[in-house]
């Protein structure tokens, strides 16, 4: 088992593990970051989502291996202090009810924020339609999306 | 070791050691707080903790328990903290959530304990000021003397206050004057649960911490005949395979690891009774029961003769399939057995079973085993169950080392306790006017949460207990039981027989001529609560009044938990497929605490009802459930979700419960609505498009 280096939330990180261990795995037991949830292991819930290369991606098919030499953002790197836009829409729009699809939420809601600055309804379905909810917190999730780019657009917190 | 130093210490070691543990809403107390009684604690740096006896899966018990005792105890909402304490008798003699109680076996106890607390809080105050208590009154995290204007803080009166005896008998607010109870307000848990910090069952590490998966029989009551682990115990970072009563446990290094080998265990298996059961089957046996009289759940008048004598007769057979609960956090539990106690860290619904079911299997006392509850990812009833906690203890019990055992969504889904599949035949004789005179249902499904003189009270809930105004009524029931495991769905028998009942009833509205909201008032003539949700609904909604072309408007109410709804969904039909546009509910649920919270679970049970309604599904072949994932067994998804609307009946009643008062009406009320846009019934569920097309 050769080392795989990657940067995880802006600080140089090496992992020695299988090269089939999903991303998921080595954040939540090997490193302990338990922020990015488990929810299905075959990309169809999104509870895992983290950004690989700004890219949103599912943690828990993504082979460690393929990670080698890039840069890995979790929930605990969105913002060193909850102040990332959505972050900050979620508290004010109160969207998590039992909160463990929230991470992996925000995470997609991030990333399609930082590609359409101001997405529509239909862009928000489409980015949004993988990731499960089973509290029903939707409309909150497109409420918060739509506050946090008018946040982005009158360039409020970062 | 007495019990209180026992969970003091592993308190303070859980707080101070382990990664991933309970994260407070705000950082930790500076100083130990001081103890006024079991629920509320004041630290000498003015904060106050609340401890949440209850367990929190989405439903919002951190935030409403925490409005009962501040209502009272007049402290500073933004200096509260929350804790959620081990299972102790002071917390009463079940610690749990099942049922929709919390609100109600609360609204009394925890106003009470908040305002003992403040009473002793003012005791304190008064006996340092030398003059009498009733100089003293409670004011924001403060005691003022109200001759003098003089303010102790709360924390500088807690060590004193916590010498006090509260007196007796203690006069509760006039609800006129509540500030935090009835207004709106945010949840507690919020922010630590936009930044991963919340801690989850699944998200508790302990040193030396090993992690196991569970092989289990795909047939559900099958054994384990032998098993070869030579395999398994090959891949990297397995640690040991070990066999316990529900399979073979696989314990690894890591969660991958533990999947991974199990992937390369063979194990044989003795299938048992059940591995020829079928769907198919089953829904016949429960048809073929349909010829013979049941168990009674309800019998007013003659509904026999009067159908015989009925100017019209309307019949209809309905059903619905097994329902997973599948809770976004799959099932999960961490145990570390000693030989002289045991410790559980669990999301779960039931803290008092939990801890029974390892004191069961490690022989230790109760006194011995302490549960810690983590926030659960969803519950839904499924993790009142204590199988999966007593499966973890199993497997630290036979390793000997803590243990986080997972399960995969696909063990999730195929060895859940499911909502009962259900099959039912309704009867009815309307009069020359066509209002009905007669109802008559017979039900089979398996019998859960208990039988007696073969009649499950839960099987026949939400149509034996039909609150309309029918002159004859009959409904029985056969416990027809194909042995797949059945338990507590959110709503439990109304999740079902409230989408017969309701859809039923618009059949005889369709088959007299009535409207559908029409046939109700008449038949709630003399239930004035749901009487004025029902109007506030069609009122809301504007029932009657006219819908762009291709939408239809379906009506269905409920009467579970305490609590009354009213769903009115908007829906429309394009080439088979369904979609809901608007739901308009009222809500009477009595006294609310926080009407945000109440809006939430309004939106939450109709989205875990619709999800059933359109997609959801379990079925049996072989004995086995032919469903694993969220690929097969669906949910619905933001593209999905209808516009909700709640509207609130204003009520000073005892306080109704609120989780799961809005899933039993989605269905029936969406199925209306289809029939009024397409003049199909849908008597099956979940949705199929083929039938619409």
């Amino acid at each position: 088992m050769a080392a795989v280096k990657f940067m995880l939330n802006g600080k140089a990180q090496s992992v020695d593990t299988a090269p089939a261990m999903p991303l998921l795995w080595v954040l939540r037991d090997t490193l302990g970051m338990t922020g990015t949830k488990f929810g299905c292991g075959m990309a169809l819930c999104g509870a895992c989502t983290v950004h690989l290369n700004g890219q949103p991606v599912r943690a828990c098919i993504t082979p460690i291996s393929t990670v080698a030499g890039k840069t890995v953002t979790t929930i605990e790197g969105l913002s060193p202090d909850s102040s990332h836009p959505v972050q900050l829409a979620w508290v004010e729009a109160d969207v998590p009810q039992c909160g463990y699809c929230q991470s992996g939420q925000i995470m997609t809601a991030a990333a399609l924020l930082a590609k359409k600055a101001q997405p529509t309804d239909a862009d928000i379905d489409e980015a949004m339609r993988g990731n499960i909810c089973r509290c029903g917190t939707y409309d909150g999730i497109r409420q918060a999306i739509h506050r946090a780019a008018a946040m982005q657009r009158q360039g409020g917190a970062k | 070791m007495n019990r209180r130093s026992f969970l003091r210490t592993t308190a303070a070691a859980a707080g101070g050691l382990f990664v991933g543990f309970q994260i407070p809403r705000v950082e930790a107390a500076a100083t130990t707080p001081i103890k006024l009684n079991a629920f509320v604690h004041v630290g000498s740096d003015d904060n106050v903790t609340l401890f949440i006896h209850k367990a929190e899966m989405g439903q919002g018990t951190v935030t409403s328990l925490s409005m009962l005792l501040a209502e009272e105890l007049e402290c500073d909402w933004k200096k509260i903290r929350t804790e959620f304490p081990g299972v102790d008798r002071e917390f009463g003699p079940n610690q749990g959530v099942v049922g929709s109680q919390s609100i109600r076996s609360s609204w009394e106890s925890l106003r009470r304990a908040g305002a003992t607390a403040r009473e002793m809080l003012i005791g304190a105050a008064a006996q340092q000021w030398g003059v009498d208590r009733a100089q003293c009154r409670a004011e924001n995290n403060s005691v003022v003397n109200t001759s003098t204007n003089a303010r102790l803080s709360f924390g500088s009166l807690a060590e004193a206050a916590a010498k006090q005896t509260a007196p007796a008998n203690i006069a509760l607010k006039d609800p006129a004057n509540f500030r935090l109870i009835g207004k709106s307000t945010k949840r507690l848990d919020t922010p630590s649960k936009v930044n991963g910090q919340a801690s989850f069952g699944i998200d508790v590490r302990l040193p030396n911490m090993q992690y196991a998966v569970i092989a289990r029989c795909p047939v559900f009551g099958g054994k384990v005949a032998s098993f070869d682990a030579t395999k398994a115990k090959a891949v990297p970072g397995v640690k040991s395979v070990v066999q316990v009563p529900s399979g073979i446990a696989v314990v690894a290094d890591n969660t991958w690891s533990a999947v991974e080998g199990r992937r390369a265990l063979t194990v044989q298996w003795n299938e048992g009774p059940i591995g020829s059961v079928n769907t198919p089957a089953i829904t016949k046996s429960f048809a073929d029961s349909m010829q013979q009289p049941g168990a009674v759940g309800r019998k007013e008048g003659d509904a026999a003769t009067a159908l015989s004598g009925a100017a019209k007769k309307v019949e209809a057979v309905y059903e619905v399939p097994y329902l997973a609960h599948a809770p976004m956090e799959p099932l999960n539990c961490v145990a570390d057995v000693r030989a002289d106690r045991c410790e559980v860290w669990a999301s779960t619904q039931g803290q008092s079973s939990a801890r029974a079911e390892a004191a069961r299997i490690t022989g230790l006392k109760l006194e011995s085993v302490q549960v810690y509850t983590k926030y659960m990812g969803g519950g839904f009833g499924r993790r009142a169950r204590a199988d999966y906690i007593g499966e973890a203890v199993e497997v630290s019990k036979a390793t000997g080392v803590p243990v986080k055992l997972t399960w995969t969504r696909e063990d999730d889904m195929q060895q859940d306790w499911y909502r009962p599949a259900s099959y039912s035949h309704f009867t009815a004789g309307l009069d020359a006017e066509g209002w009905p005179v007669a109802w008559a249902t017979r039900i089979a499904c398996a019998p859960f949460g208990g039988i007696r003189d073969g009649l499950s009270r839960t099987g026949v809930e939400g149509v034996s207990d039909i609150p309309y105004a029918i002159p004859n009524i009959l409904v029985d029931y056969h416990a027809v039981d194909p042995g797949i495991p059945v338990s507590y769905w959110r709503s439990v028998g109304y999740s079902q027989n409230t989408f017969f009942a309701e859809s039923f009833l618009d059949e005889l509205a369709a088959a007299g001529g009535k409207d559908p909201v029409e046939l109700r008032r008449r038949l709630l003539a003399n239930s004035p609560r749901l009487l004025a949700a029902l109007n506030l609904a069609a009122d809301k909604a504007g029932w009657g009044k006219p819908l762009p072309a291709g939408r239809g408007r379906g009506v269905a109410l409920s009467n579970n938990i305490g609590s009354n709804t009213v769903q009115i969904a908007e829906v429309s039909v394009d080439r088979g497929k369904v979609k809901v546009h608007r739901v308009v509910c009222a809500v009477d649920c009595g006294h609310v605490v926080n009407p945000w919270g109440v809006e939430q679970q309004i939106q939450s049970g109709i989205v875990f009802g619709l999800s059933a309604a359109l997609k959801g599904g379990i079925t049996i072949n072989r004995g086995r459930v032919e469903q694993g994932n969220f690929d097969r067994y669906d949910v619905l998804r933001i593209d999905e979700m209808p516009k909700v609307e709640v509207h609130i009946v204003p009520s000073q009643a005892a306080p109704g419960g609120i989780g799961e008062a809005s899933t039993p009406g989605i269905a029936p009320a969406v199925c209306n609505a289809i029939f009024a846009v397409t003049g199909k019934r849908i008597r099956k569920l979940p949705l199929k498009s083929a039938e619409l097309a």
